[in-house]
C-alpha cells in the first residue's frame, strides 16, 4: 500500500511545511477509552506542535492516512483519540504495541492560546485536542457533550469538565458570559456556538488526503471562497467557514 | 539507473511544500486556466479499498494571477517548472499558451486534455494540441485519458498535431457511494480515480502509446514504488510522475529513487532501449 513506506527516523527531512516532519512511530499503549480508542505512539522526532495542529497517521492496508489531532503529550509520546467509523479508524484501533506506523506532522494552524478567560468546549470524538489543549492553558474551564453515557466515558479524559449527554447540549448549559470559546466537535455544535460566542476559536474537520495543501480536497467555505482547511485551519475563528 | 521523478499535476503545491518540489526533478503546476476557477463544492475526495476518487474541478487562479503571483515565487524553487494548462476550447488552450511561450522560467507545458471532472472542449485532443502548437515553441507534452479503447490512435493524432511528449495516464472517472446511504461520496457524483488500482491501465497505456509513437512519455498511474516506475520505464516512459502516494508520503521520492537504483538492473536498461528504438519489445504486444 502507498502508505507503507519507511521513513527513517534519523534522516527525516523536512517537507518545508512548517516543523513537520514524517517518521514511522512505534505503538506503545492501545487502550479503549469508551467507544474510542487512545493509541500512544513514540514521540521520535517529532514536534507535538500547537493544540490543535493535527497529525497524518498511516491507516494500515488503506491509501490514505488519517488526519488526526493531538491528544495528548505525555513525554516521548504522541497519544490520538481514535473513533472507529470506517475503515481507516478501525485499522487505526486494531494497532498492536510493537507495530509501527508512518506519521506526518505536525500541520494546520492550532488554537491561539493568548486568550482571556478560555472555556473548552467539545462534543463527542471532538474531546480529542481537548486534554493537550487544556494542559496548555493550565486546566481552564470545560464543558463536554456525548450522545450517550458510553460515549460520555471519554470525559475521563478532561478532568474537571462539566459533562451533558443528549438530548441535553453543550449550548444549553454555557454560561452567558462564556469567555473565549475554543471548539472542537461536530458541525452542527460548532455552528450553534459560532452564533452564540462570536469570536469562538472553533477546530473543523473535513475529508482529508494529504493534510499539507497538495491535494485540495478539504476546501470549506471562507467569506465566499473554497479554501483548504488543512492550510487556512483547522482552527477558525468563528464566522469564517459558511 | 535513475529515471526522472516528477509529480502529477494538481498532486502536489509547490508553495506550500517547496522542500517537496525540490525534492523532484521538475515541478508541475496544478492545471491553470484562462480565468479563475473555485473548483467543485466539497465533498471533493473519497478513498476507496484500492485508490482514490476526487473532483476538484480545476479550482486555480486563472492564468492572469498565475503569471503575476505564482511564477515568480515557483522560480524561486530552482526546479525546473511545466506548466499544465487547460481550458474549454481551443481559444483557451492557444490564449494560455501564448502567454507562457515568453515566460523562459516555463520549461515545459503540460496540455490538461482529459480532467475528467469538468466539461470537455468540444474540439479533439488534437485540435487542442494544433490551437497550442501555433503560438509556442516551448516543449509540449499532451496529457491523455485512459478512458479510450485506443490511446495509440490519439497518441499519433496528437503527435501528428506537433505534441512534444506525451503524459499518461490522467485519473479515470469512478464513483464511489456511502456504506450507509448508498448515495454518491462526492458531492457532485463521480470523480477522478487513482491510486494502485489505476497503475495497469496507466501501463497498458504506455505501452500502447510507446508502440504507436516515438515521442517520449512520462508515465503515470499508481506509481508507489521503485518497481512500480521500472514497471512503466520498461512500458516505454522515459520520466515518472508521482501522484497520490504524494499524499501519503510527501517525500516519496527519496524512497523510490534508492529503489529504482537498487533494483534497476542492466537488464531494464536495455529493455528500455528496447521499447524506444526498435519493434521489438519487452512486453508482448496486445491483440
Amino acid at each position: 500500500m502507498t502508505g507503507a513506506g519507511p521513513a527513517t527516523p534519523a534522516e527525516a527531512p523536512a517537507l518545508g511545511v512548517g516543523t513537520a516532519r514524517r517518521e514511522r512511530l512505534g505503538v506503545v499503549a492501545v487502550d479503549p477509552v469508551g467507544p474510542y480508542t487512545l493509541l500512544l505512539l513514540e514521540r521520535g522526532g517529532l514536534e507535538p506542535g500547537v493544540p490543535g495542529q493535527f497529525f497524518m497517521l498511516e491507516a494500515p492496508g488503506r491509501v490514505l492516512p488519517r488526519p488526526m489531532s493531538l491528544c495528548s503529550a505525555p513525554e516521548d509520546g504522541l497519544g490520538f483519540l481514535v473513533d472507529p467509523i470506517g475503515p481507516g479508524t478501525r485499522a487505526l484501533c486494531a494497532l498492536r504495541p510493537g507495530a509501527a506506523i508512518a506519521v506526518l506532522g505536525p500541520l494546520g494552524n492550532g488554537f491561539e492560546l493568548d486568550v482571556e478567560r478560555p472555556l473548552l468546549v467539545a462534543g463527542g470524538i471532538g474531546i480529542a485536542p481537548m486534554p493537550y489543549l487544556s494542559e496548555a492553558l493550565g486546566g481552564p474551564p470545560a464543558v463536554v457533550g456525548f450522545r450517550s453515557g458510553r460515549h460520555a466515558e471519554a470525559a475521563a479524559l478532561l478532568p474537571g469538565a462539566e459533562v451533558v449527554v443528549e438530548p441535553t447540549l453543550v449550548t444549553d448549559v454555557l454560561p452567558a458570559d462564556s469567555g473565549s470559546v475554543l471548539a472542537c466537535g461536530p458541525e452542527p455544535m460548532l455552528e450553534a456556538l459560532a452564533a452564540v460566542a462570536p469570536g469562538a476559536q472553533l477546530a473543523w474537520e473535513a475529508p482529508m488526503a494529504c493534510g499539507y495543501g497538495a491535494c485540495w480536497g478539504c476546501v470549506v467555505e471562507i467569506e465566499g471562497r473554497y479554501r483548504r482547511l488543512c492550510v487556512e485551519g483547522p482552527v477558525l475563528r468563528a464566522g469564517t467557514p459558511e | 539507473m535513475s529515471v526522472p521523478l516528477l509529480n502529477a499535476s494538481g498532486c502536489l503545491d509547490a508553495l506550500t511544500a517547496p522542500d517537496v518540489a525540490r525534492s523532484l526533478d521538475a515541478f508541475v503546476t496544478k492545471t491553470v486556466t484562462p480565468l479563475p476557477r473555485e473548483g467543485n463544492p466539497p465533498p471533493r475526495i473519497a478513498e476507496t479499498d484500492h485508490g482514490m476518487l476526487n473532483s476538484i474541478g480545476l479550482q486555480n487562479p486563472g492564468i492572469e494571477a498565475f503569471l503575476r503571483s505564482h511564477l515568480p515565487r515557483l522560480t524561486e524553487l530552482g526546479v525546473p517548472l511545466w506548466v499544465s494548462v487547460g481550458g474549454f476550447s481551443a481559444v483557451d488552450y492557444a490564449d494560455a499558451c501564448e502567454r507562457l511561450d515568453e515566460r523562459n522560467e516555463v520549461e515545459v507545458v503540460e496540455l490538461n486534455l482529459s480532467c475528467p471532472n469538468v466539461e470537455e472542449a468540444p474540439e479533439s485532443a488534437a485540435e487542442l494540441v494544433r490551437a497550442a502548437r501555433s503560438v509556442t515553441r516551448k516543449p509540449l507534452y499532451a496529457k491523455l485519458s485512459p478512458a479510450t479503447w485506443d490511446v495509440a490512435e490519439t497518441a499519433r493524432a496528437v503527435a501528428d498535431a506537433g505534441a512534444d511528449g506525451l503524459s499518461l495516464v490522467n485519473t479515470i472517472r469512478g464513483l464511489a457511494l456511502d456504506d450507509g446511504t448508498l448515495r454518491p461520496k462526492l458531492a457532485l457524483g463521480a470523480g477522478g480515480y487513482s491510486g494502485p488500482a489505476l497503475k495497469p491501465i496507466a501501463l497498458a497505456c504506455v505501452h500502447a502509446a510507446a508502440l504507436a509513437v516515438e515521442l517520449p512519455i512520462v508515465g503515470m498511474g499508481g506509481v508507489a514504488s521503485g518497481r512500480d516506475v521500472l514497471e512503466l520505464v520498461a512500458a516505454g516512459a522515459g520520466a515518472v510522475a508521482l501522484g497520490t502516494v504524494l499524499f501519503s508520503d510527501p517525500l516519496a521520492s527519496l524512497r523510490i529513487r534508492e529503489e529504482v537504483e537498487r533494483e534497476g538492473s542492466s537488464a531494464m536498461r536495455s529493455l528500455r532501449v528496447a521499447v524506444r528504438g526498435s519493434a521489438s519489445t519487452p512486453v508482448p504486444s496486445p491483440g
